[in-house]
């Protein structure tokens, strides 16, 4: 079945095991009542709960809060916590300045779009080295294919700070043995040794414990999207106390025109044809 | 006092003798903004330039108005649409519903990322008929670490499609009427062919790929102006819904495949609400 007979088997209602809610009487979750089974959770174990199905144990959950909290920089630079900052200095809405600044953080080279990619490319090369293939031609034909690595490297600066401190959370709770994380830090031990002189970023390393914790590329992209939340209201309130438009204020000045010279447009005639 | 600087090619200001942060004069793309275009430019004239970076030929800037009309309102059945008036419905900021639109029209089934695939084809396959065939008949490939879902039908056609719709076929008619491009002409001699080939006949996003690409856009021009071209209609409706109200709007009945009320039992239980009843 095709074409319209397809949407019309599917028209004027919702066939869903995502969940619904029955007005007056109860809510369910992904196959579970929200209020009576699911309770217990918090925010985040249900978020995740979502995104996977699975339910993790108090240890795990630490990493995984550890993981969103340690790269919570309320930074109004940065250039997903500027448009949240943008828009309390231009008084928007705190909804609209955060949706937006969310959206933003899906970039090529920082964000969803780096994460999705250091996990889906954590996750093959695991299989693959799993499977006896060799890590150093795997990493070589992959900056051969990408002109990089995804969660190798990072804009602006080299080193990663949050590194280290993940790390030693990691460590205290004894979540530093992952095959994931393993195979993380070799890659970078053979990106550091080689001429690219590349240091593994936060989204490798969040990536492979994130794998080790039995994530997909895909879950990991839906779990990794709080980790910039925290950050951002305190950006878009500071901007939106301060008095107006006082964020980034650029004079003309700093515009620097490199088009065409001055010219002037046909007459006005032609432009009436139209 | 800052020291850090913003590139352009396309604008250039000039600030108030008595105000650094007010501009006294705009240049785009070398045109006098407010002292020249703006008495003497069109609105679809100032669109081309500001995205090609030089003024339109009569049938260029007739092209583009055409394609703006035709994509200006895809109609509150549309999804891009139908999520701006969920804004609307709820008395959500306008902001929000035009984002809601921008996020739902940004999708490769019937957004602008269809249109982004489609004109990558077309600077992939150009008019050659065979390669167009080819590749039309295999199926579109995943790839994991996009951020965006497999495409799941050849962008440019219908994926729900019986026959190439009215709308579409009057657009393409109008537009390669105006055209100079080689796309949009080609795209119509070929139509058959091309739908043979897809299984699926030819969309609106098709005809507007080929009309961005005889416009001389590139795939990433291409997308953003679908993303804002059908912007008005999504306004509008958002705007309509607003005004009805939630009583008129549709909420749909529900099958809830994994109820827990009924894994017990058995039961089929399948219980639907409207909107009236209180949440």
């Amino acid at each position: 079945m095709n074409g319209p007979q397809l949407l019309e088997q599917y028209a004027g209602r919702l066939t869903t095991g995502a969940g619904a809610i029955f007005p007056g009487e109860r809510a369910v979750f992904c196959g579970h009542d929200l209020h009576a089974t699911l309770n217990d959770l918090d925010w985040l174990e249900l978020y995740l709960f979502g995104i996977t199905g699975r339910r993790y144990t108090p240890l795990q959950m630490k990493v995984l809060h550890a993981v969103c909290t340690f790269t919570s920089y309320p930074d109004a630079r940065l250039w997903n916590n500027r448009v949240a900052a943008l828009a309390g200095t231009v008084r928007s809405t705190g909804t609209l300045g955060i949706a937006a600044a969310y959206a933003v953080s899906e970039a090529q080279i920082y964000g969803w779009g780096a994460v999705l990619r250091a996990s889906e490319f954590l996750c093959r090369t695991k299989m693959r080295v799993d499977a006896g293939e060799d890590i150093a031609e795997l990493v070589s034909a992959e900056l051969k294919h990408k002109r990089g690595i995804s969660g190798y490297g990072r804009p602006i600066v080299s080193a990663d700070e949050r590194i280290a401190p993940l790390m030693a959370k990691v460590r205290e709770l004894g979540f530093d043995g992952g095959p994931h994380l393993k195979l993380a830090f070799e890659v970078e031990k053979i990106l550091l040794e080689g001429r690219w002189r590349l240091r593994m970023n936060y989204a490798a390393l969040a990536a492979a414990l994130c794998a080790d914790l039995g994530m997909s590329p895909r879950e990991y992209y839906f779990s990794s999207m709080p980790a910039f939340l925290a950050a951002m209201p305190p950006c878009y309130m500071e901007a939106a106390e301060k008095p107006e438009g006082l964020l980034f204020p650029l004079p003309c000045k700093v515009m620097l025109y490199e088009g065409v010279s001055r010219r002037k447009w046909r007459a006005a005639a032609q432009t009436q044809l139209l | 006092m800052t020291t850090e600087f913003i590139y352009s090619r396309i604008w250039q200001e000039e600030p108030e003798p008595d105000n650094a942060f007010a501009a006294a004069t705009c240049h785009c793309h070398g045109y006098d903004v407010f002292g020249d275009l703006l008495v003497n430019a069109s609105w679809i004239e100032y669109l081309f330039l500001l995205f090609r970076g030089e003024d339109p030929t009569i049938r260029q800037a007739r092209l583009l108005e055409g394609l703006a009309m035709a994509l200006a309102n895809p109609g509150p059945r549309d999804a891009a649409v139908h999520a701006a008036m969920c804004g609307g419905v709820g008395g959500s900021t306008s902001a929000s519903c035009l984002m809601a639109a921008l996020a739902v029209g940004a999708g490769a089934s019937g957004g602008a990322r269809e249109v982004y695939l489609a004109m990558e084809n077309w600077a992939g396959r150009g008019t050659d008929l065979a390669t167009w065939r080819t590749e039309l008949a295999a199926k579109p490939v995943s790839d994991p670490s996009d951020v965006w879902p497999m495409p799941g039908h050849p962008p440019g056609f219908d994926p729900h499609g019986v026959r190439c719709t009215g709308p579409v076929l009057k657009t393409l008619e109008h537009l390669v009427g105006v055209s100079d491009g080689p796309s949009l002409s080609w795209l119509q001699a070929n139509r058959p062919t091309l739908e043979a080939a897809a299984g699926l006949p030819l969309a609106m996003s098709g005809v507007a790929a080929a009309a961005l690409r005889d416009l001389g856009c590139t795939p990433e021009q291409g997308e953003m102006m679908h993303l804002f071209l059908r912007l008005p209609g999504a306004a509008v409706h958002a705007l309509e819904q607003k005004d009805y109200g939630y009583k008129k709007f549709p909420f749909f009945s529900v099958e809830l495949e994994n109820d827990p009320a009924t894994a017990h039992t058995g039961a089929e239980e399948k219980t639907g609400y409207r909107a009236e009843d209180k949440i």
